[in-house]
């Protein structure tokens, strides 16, 4: 993988920030945009903005076309058996809301169970403790291992026969773990519950075929895999979603409407009240063609030499700690003993480096950590083993610092 | 961004209070407690007024968090003890404009003025003001 062809492809890398070069690695929170997505949605404002299938001009069928064309891709992309169970929205958390307030209030009632595990981000935690509570159903924690992984034997013991939802992330924002997602979903469906995957960190850094890893749901941002923000994904399988209702009415979602009842259109279209995020899809679309053309594997493989060498690297600093599994996706989660991970995220910005600080969106992992607040550095295709070293030399630097006005 | 530049948000005086922070703690007896926290970051406190009449009597504070919003809590609570509501409101204000770079007059906030520099770092100015919010927030119930 030519990653220095690679970047010429990301104009904003290629910039200053406080008198040094931009080393991002909050990728994420949010990836860059390659020229070709940027290009996509100027093109698609600038030539055929219109509204998709209403019209029947020419504006209106190309709109629709690369509104529908995107869905192709993504269908593609993601190995979905139809266009049909391929829903657009703004992104995972409304994904993950739509199975939480459709599928799971229909289905849900008093006993029943529903099983997360406390490495989800607020996203896949909140839908799922506002759906048991409309139900009455029961909410369930897989435990975690010590280093933040999961364990199929956990997964056996929680999961029962009163379980109707499985609830996980496929890659952990924080701990970096990749779950065994294949192996829950059979376990989930020996038990003949559905299982639900937030693939926000997963589908921008590994291949995801959801016909393999037989998941029911799969939910993923367009804006984490280089394409633009407000546009994400809701895969479903078709005989699922054929049977829940629609959360949002009016708009494109509407097959007939009479006085006192209506009538939805097909798939997906039932799931896409008012007027979609056209030129996001559009976007998302040049997106995926962008990283099949490198490969996901490749980018896989770029990124796991990157995590290894991370890893390798900030082991050799002395008072850190790094949060997670050995084995991991693109990202090194750590703090500094006795520096406050804003502080460190402010000495690395002086230094062009940009980190996230905070908690994640992951109150209940942070406590599970036993911290308020992390830093945490995460890689994309566009990163590079210098990258790592500037940033093992930021992170010197704000020892130094702190170590100096301590003293 | 020098060194120098940091150096405008992390001066010693402000490292002095997140080392050495002055009012740390509980109160006993009958105080007024607000929770307060970032959302977006984790950082918390829990302030405790003990106030008479229209004074502040007595003012601690508990909590996590960086460097700026602790020495900030820090210097808030040894800035309004003793001090009237009034004035403690007033104070509160001319922080505020001083994090939005308003020219303001820092005779009057003593070691507070140091914090002065994180109006240049808009990211760290919610650190900064979560403990006068918390405060302002603990005067306004009362």
């Amino acid at each position: 993988m030519d990653v220095k062809a690679i970047r010429q492809q990301f104009p904003i890398l290629d910039q200053e920030v406080n008198g040094h070069p931009l080393v991002y690695l909050d990728s994420s929170a949010t990836s860059q945009k390659p020229l070709a997505v940027i290009n996509a949605v100027n093109d698609y404002y600038k030539q055929d903005n219109s509204n998709v299938h209403r019209g029947v001009h020419t504006l209106g069928s190309r709109a629709t076309d690369k509104y529908e064309g995107a869905r192709e891709k993504v269908c593609q992309f993601i190995n979905a058996d139809s266009h049909a169970e391929v829903i657009f929205n703004r992104g995972t958390t409304s994904g993950i809301n739509t199975v939480a307030s459709s599928y799971a209030r229909q289905n849900l009632k008093p006993g029943d169970e529903v099983v997360i595990t406390p490495m989800e981000h607020h996203s896949n935690i909140i839908p799922w403790q506002q759906a048991v509570k409309a139900s009455g159903a029961t909410l369930k924690y897989i435990p975690l291992q010590p280093d933040g992984t999961i364990a199929l034997e956990d997964v056996r013991e929680v999961v029962t026969s009163n379980t109707k939802v499985v609830a996980i992330t496929h890659v952990s924002n924080v701990l970096g773990t990749v779950n065994p997602v294949k192996e829950i979903a059979k376990i989930a469906h020996d038990h003949d519950a559905v299982i639900v995957v937030d693939g926000a960190q997963g589908a921008p850094h590994l291949k995801v075929d959801v016909q393999d890893l037989d998941c029911d749901f799969y939910a993923l941002s367009g804006h984490k895999m280089c394409g633009p923000t407000g546009i994400g994904v809701l895969y479903g399988k078709k005989k699922l979603l054929e049977a829940m209702e629609p959360f949002e009415f009016g708009g494109e979602m509407i097959d007939f409407v009479n006085l006192y009842d209506s009538t939805w259109k097909e798939l997906p279209w039932k799931f896409e009240g008012g007027t979609p995020v056209i030129a996001g899809a559009v976007g998302l679309g040049a997106a995926i063609d962008f990283l099949s053309e490198i490969g996901m594997d490749a980018i896989t493989k770029h990124e796991k030499i990157l995590a290894d060498y991370a890893m390798e690297q900030m082991r050799t600093i002395e008072g850190i700690n790094v949060y997670g599994p050995e084995s991991r996706a693109a990202l090194v989660t750590f703090n500094l003993a006795d520096v406050h991970p804003h502080d460190t995220a402010t000495v690395l910005d002086s230094e062009g480096i940009a980190v996230r600080a905070g908690h994640h969106c992951a109150q209940p992992l942070m406590r599970w950590l036993d911290v308020t607040a992390t830093a945490r550095a995460s890689f994309y295709l566009y990163n590079t083993k210098e990258d790592v070293d500037l940033l093992v030399n930021g992170l010197l630097k704000t020892k130094e610092y702190f170590g100096d006005v301590y003293e | 961004m020098s060194m120098n530049n940091l150096d405008t948000l992390y001066r010693q005086v402000i490292m002095d209070h997140y080392k050495n922070p002055r009012n740390k703690g509980a109160i006993d007896g009958d105080t007024l407690t607000v929770d307060m926290n970032n959302p977006t970051c984790g950082d918390r406190i829990e302030l405790h007024l003990q106030l008479e009449g229209e004074i502040v009597k007595d003012v601690k504070f508990e909590g996590e968090g960086c460097s700026i919003s602790m020495s900030s809590a820090s210097m808030m609570t040894q800035a309004i003890k003793g001090k009237k509501l009034d004035d403690a409101l007033n104070m509160s204000k001319v922080f505020s404009n001083m994090m939005i770079g308003e020219d303001v007059d820092t005779e009057e906030l003593e070691d507070i003025a140091a914090l002065q520099g994180v109006s240049k770092f808009p990211a760290r100015i919610k650190c900064a003001t979560l403990a006068w919010k918390a405060m302002e927030k603990g005067v306004h119930e009362e």
